[in-house]
């Protein structure tokens, strides 16, 4: 039986209208204490209403690489007051895991207006954002039934989990990685699904740095160790906006500069949060040209002899000619593609690299030298250099720095890499094995639903096949915002979603009316992590693992289901119930996992429900900041890394084949060293006479990606604006406050200007993850940095280059 | 027990999250439009481009977290002109709602703006230390959120003699207007007083 959708928020499940006026309450603003008079340490504080009648443990599960504790006061069976971890002394090293200002607001979170509430199934054309109200049991039939079509019909293969990190860091309900939460468990019990590879956050650093230091995820020190450095550089790296948890990498820094001598310099198209309170000087850069920079670096120090020689000779090849892999043309080697000796003939002199860069000749020879002289030297680079057009070059040269100064393998030195956290053992839930192998990279799907069988190998990145078997024709979609809002070029992702002859269902279940959620044929409303029980282990810091327990704070919403329910719901549907639960139910599976984990961590309480007492576990690293590299450093003979040779290949032979072999498109660039790329919407493209402005998205402390997006409060203190230096909007009549138009031929952005010189002039920045709102003209209202960004994916990664984007603002 | 309680603000150490802010407004239950504590970004600087085209700048910035800083000589107990704004021996400055009728004469002669209208209640309302935390022994609700911890809540002689004497730095006003019981260490971005090189860059926000 269907019903239709009511405006009255609906009552079931012991979700009273007393509750819910409640609700309105903990949300309108009931001042708690009434302090007239009183004054403590003579008598008590009477409260006009006590705002508690218990306080549990949660944690926040968002994609910030930072996990942190929640204290939730509950009255009533509502939250009313949500603090943070207050254990301990606060003693470095166990040190409480203060939440940042998207936790403490979680109460305006989960009780949000636009929270799905109940089944919903689309009614009208997908994208349009029209559904109906349907039972549960309608919901899992019909998706139950769609799903063993598209089987059926398209074979495994055309099932695609979309990559989604909007519950991220618990066990049992994450949505990310695709491949280990309960929708991939589900998908394994049915004979698989499309895998993916690769990250929004860092596909191309993950993809090219193993060609220089070897096969695997290349690690950094960890931030704590510039304790030990007598120079740090930061390129675009950013923890007090990415990792702004008070246990992680910000407290780190703070932490470290309070006791070490390192002088901090932070390179960066803006002068980020980072860069005014924690470094000594902030060095402005084009986007997209770090490449360009470390050669002009490299030349000051070959030419100056600043290089470390011995270093290069015994852990290195491709340096100079003597040391290059056999098969390659002479004039190949860095030193001669530097010094001007190779193909292009160009010397890569400082002057050279200031034009590109906008950076002072004066001042990158300085930095040349005092890179060169400090010893130990701390190098390493965020994730924004590598999100570019020719992200993966910027990233193997910024690891150039550490190579030629010899300060890979080093205590207070570094690989060029983000830092690393130090973590403690923890159980995960067991989703079985995918059937199926092939993969593609998660920037790709748009394309593998429009032309899955044309994607190759060769020039699309498919891995495990020469050639996709069918396209994308169903997608799970499950807590996440990359259907639009996080993917690139908005617009006409939008219009491929929206044929839905392409991929026929898409299924979502999220707690909110996302952008995403629009495109919907199936909506289906989670828990939030307030709503269930479950762990949070790894929080990324430096010198401290820890595991956030998270009991249930309230009872699940209207009509919220888990994910994990919800997938059990479907498999039992599709004949794999048994399989798919092994006769647990979710809480039993929480026990499980706990239990398991506390064989490899056998200091845990020894029962879960003495753990969500306990809210933190935490562990202090027992010894010096870790040093990755160390052992190949001190004996690269005996401890020789997994690349071909063995040493660190600043040339790759296999980058050089690959770039022979792969197809590519005009103007992408792969190479076997790690040379500076100019690149298509790059700082010198043509393409500047119409569209003069670089734009760049830089993360916000207003949400995680888009997570928290939609919350008053965090939007009031940090408004959604458009960064953007005096001179360019001087040139523009832009004032600060006024309302702008950002265009491409992509598409229109209406915001806000913050009129600002923390930005380089030819730069603009529009802080990503504001959710996508299209107006009737089909401009956006919402500040979605993304409906100006392109689907053209990377030349080796084939990941999302979202900062290489030139525009054109206006007053609007 | 307390007799002057004061803020320590460690400029050195902020960047600007807003956790305190949204951790007051948790606490407090703030309506729209009411902060307690406020968090402003400061900056200035020039770009000049030479003969290479690139650029050369002397931009800073840096912020500062605000509350009320409970003065020794509260402009707003003086202005106020039914005695509901007043300061207790606790050195807490807080209204008397019994008495407050909303004139906001405390708001304008504040140099801090910290009392703030409540427009629902028709009252002023402002930052009171958190004084059922203090009671419980714990600290009010900005300092224990601090990320960074960038803030500090203590006897006002003794955070000077842990931290020393308070910075003067732009924009705030000159700390002999009303002796705020507030302490700030600069960073290396700060200027000083009156100076004029810099502009507050989020003046909707707070």
């Amino acid at each position: 039986m269907k019903k239709k959708n009511s405006e009255q928020p609906p009552v079931q499940g012991g979700f009273g209208r007393r509750q819910f006026l409640k609700w309105s309450a903990a949300l309108g603003g009931v001042t708690a204490v009434s302090g007239t008079g009183v004054l403590y340490g003579l008598r008590s504080v009477e409260s006009a209403e006590p705002f508690a009648d218990k306080v549990v443990w949660t944690s926040c599960n968002v994609n910030c690489g930072s996990r942190c504790a929640l204290r939730a006061s509950v009255k009533d069976g509502v939250v009313t007051r949500v603090e943070t971890d207050d254990t301990g002394t606060d003693v470095y090293g166990d040190h409480q895991v203060r939440a940042c200002l998207r936790g403490r607001s979680m109460r305006h979170r989960i009780y949000a207006p636009d929270r799905l509430k109940y089944p919903m199934k689309r009614v009208g054309k997908r994208g349009e954002g029209k559904f109906e109200r349907i039972s549960w049991d309608e919901a899992l039939d019909g998706i139950a039934q769609r799903l063993g079509d598209t089987i059926k019909k398209h074979g495994n293969e055309s099932v695609y989990l979309n990559y989604g990190t909007g519950n991220l860091g618990a066990v049992i309900s994450k949505s990310w990685p695709t491949g280990s939460t309960p929708v991939a468990r589900l998908m394994n019990c049915l004979g698989g699904y499309l895998n993916q590879y690769g990250t929004y956050s860092d596909a191309q650093i993950d993809m090219a740095l193993p060609y220089t230091f070897g096969k695997g995820w290349v690690k950094g020190n960890l931030l704590s160790d510039i304790v030990n450095s007598k120079l740090v550089v930061f390129f675009g790296n950013n923890p007090a906006a990415t990792r702004m948890s008070g246990g992680g990498l910000v407290h780190d820094v703070i932490e470290a500069r309070k006791k070490g001598y390192a002088r901090i310099i932070v390179i960066d198209p803006r002068f980020t949060d980072t860069a005014t309170t924690l470094a000594d000087e902030w060095i402005p850069i084009h986007p997209g040209t770090d490449a360009a920079l470390v050669c002009g670096l490299a030349y000051v120090m070959i030419t100056e002899n600043l290089v470390d020689n011995d270093f290069i000779k015994r852990c290195t090849v491709g340096y100079d000619e003597a040391s290059m892999p056999d098969g390659v043309p002479a004039g190949n080697s860095y030193k001669s593609y530097i010094l001007g000796k190779g193909r292009d003939g160009q010397a890569k002199t400082p002057e050279w690299a200031s034009k590109i860069t906008g950076i002072p000749v004066r001042r990158i020879v300085q930095l040349a030298r005092e890179i060169g002289q400090a010893e130990p030297c701390y190098i390493s680079q965020g994730w924004s250099v590598q999100r570019q057009a020719n992200g993966e070059n910027n990233c193997r040269a910024i690891s150039m720095l550490p190579i030629l100064t010899g300060n890979v393998g080093v205590q207070g030195g570094n690989t060029g890499a983000r830092e690393s956290g130090y973590g403690i053992p923890f159980a995960a839930f067991p989703v079985l094995e995918n059937p199926v192998k092939t993969s593609i990279s998660c920037f790709t799907w748009t394309d593998a639903i429009e032309r899955g069988t044309e994607m190759t190998a060769k020039r699309d990145g498919v891995r495990g096949r020469d050639r996709l078997q069918a396209p994308i024709k169903f997608i799970w979609n499950y807590a996440g915002n990359c259907l639009v809002n996080q993917h690139s070029d908005s617009n006409r992702t939008s219009e491929i979603l929206a044929d839905d002859s392409k991929c026929e269902t898409v299924v979502v279940v999220d707690n909110f009316m996302t952008p995403s959620a629009r495109f919907a044929d199936y909506l289906l409303p989670a828990t939030s992590n307030l709503e269930e029980d479950d762990f949070a282990p790894q929080g990324f810091a430096s010198e401290m693992g820890y595991v956030v327990f998270a009991e249930k704070v309230i009872e699940p919403l209207f009509e919220s289901r888990t994910i994990y329910d919800i997938c059990a719901g479907v498999a039992k549907r599709l004949g794999a119930g048994e399989t798919y639960t092994e006769g647990r139910t979710r809480a039993q599976w929480v026990d499980f996992v706990y239990q398991q984990s506390r064989q490899q961590l056998p200091e845990l309480p020894p029962t879960l429900k003495e753990a969500f007492k306990l809210g933190v576990f935490k562990r202090k690293n027992p010894g010096l900041p870790a040093v990755p590299y160390k052992e190949f450093r001190d004996d690269p003979e005996g401890h020789p890394l997994k690349s071909p040779s063995g040493k660190l290949e600043i040339f790759s032979k296999q980058l050089w084949d690959i770039a022979h072999e792969w197809e590519l498109a005009d103007g992408d660039v792969i190479s076997g060293l790690p040379e500076y790329a100019p690149t298509w919407e790059g700082v010198a493209d043509p393409l500047k006479k119409d569209f003069p402005l670089q734009l760049i998205g830089h993360h916000y402390k207003q949400r995680t990606h888009s997570t928290y997006g939609n919350v008053d409060w965090l939007k009031k203190v940090a408004p959604q604006e458009l960064w953007i230096n005096p001179l360019d909007a001087g040139e523009r009549g832009v004032e600060h406050g006024a309302k702008v138009k950002v265009f491409n031929d992509r598409g229109v952005v209406y915001t806000i200007a913050k009129v600002t010189p923390r930005i380089m002039p030819g730069v603009l920045s529009l802080p990503e993850g504001a959710w996508f709102a299209p107006g009737s003209d089909g401009a956006d209202q919402g500040g979605c940095v993304n409906v100006l960004t392109t689907l053209r994916p990377s030349p080796l990664a084939k990941g999302n280059p979202q900062h290489t984007n030139l525009v054109q603002v206006e007053k609007a | 027990m307390i007799k002057r309680p004061a803020f320590y603000f460690d400029m050195e150490a902020c960047t600007g999250c807003k956790t305190c802010m949204i951790a007051c407004m948790d606490k407090n239950d703030l309506p729209d439009g009411v902060l307690f504590r406020r968090v402003t970004e400061y900056a200035g600087g020039e770009w000049m481009k030479d003969n290479n085209g690139a650029y050369e700048q002397n931009v800073f910035a840096y912020y500062l977290s605000v509350s009320c800083n409970h003065c020794e000589n509260p402009i707003c107990v003086r202005s106020c002109p039914t005695t509901a704004m007043h300061k207790d021996e606790n050195g807490i400055v807080s209204v008397d709602h019994d008495k407050c009728v909303g004139c906001r004469y405390c708001e304008w002669g504040c140099p801090y703006s910290a009392p703030q209208y409540n427009a629902k209640k028709g009252k002023m309302e402002k930052c009171d230390f958190c004084r059922d935390y203090l009671e419980q022994g714990k600290p009010p609700a900005c300092v224990a959120a601090c990320p960074t911890r960038a803030l500090e809540f203590g006897e006002y002689e003794d955070l000077v003699a842990k931290h020393g004497a308070s910075q003067v730095v732009a924009p705030l006003p000159d700390p002999s207007i009303t002796y705020p019981n507030l302490i700030v260490s600069a960073n290396r971005n700060a200027q000083p007083a009156g100076s004029h090189l810099g502009t507050i860059q989020n003046p909707e926000e707070v």
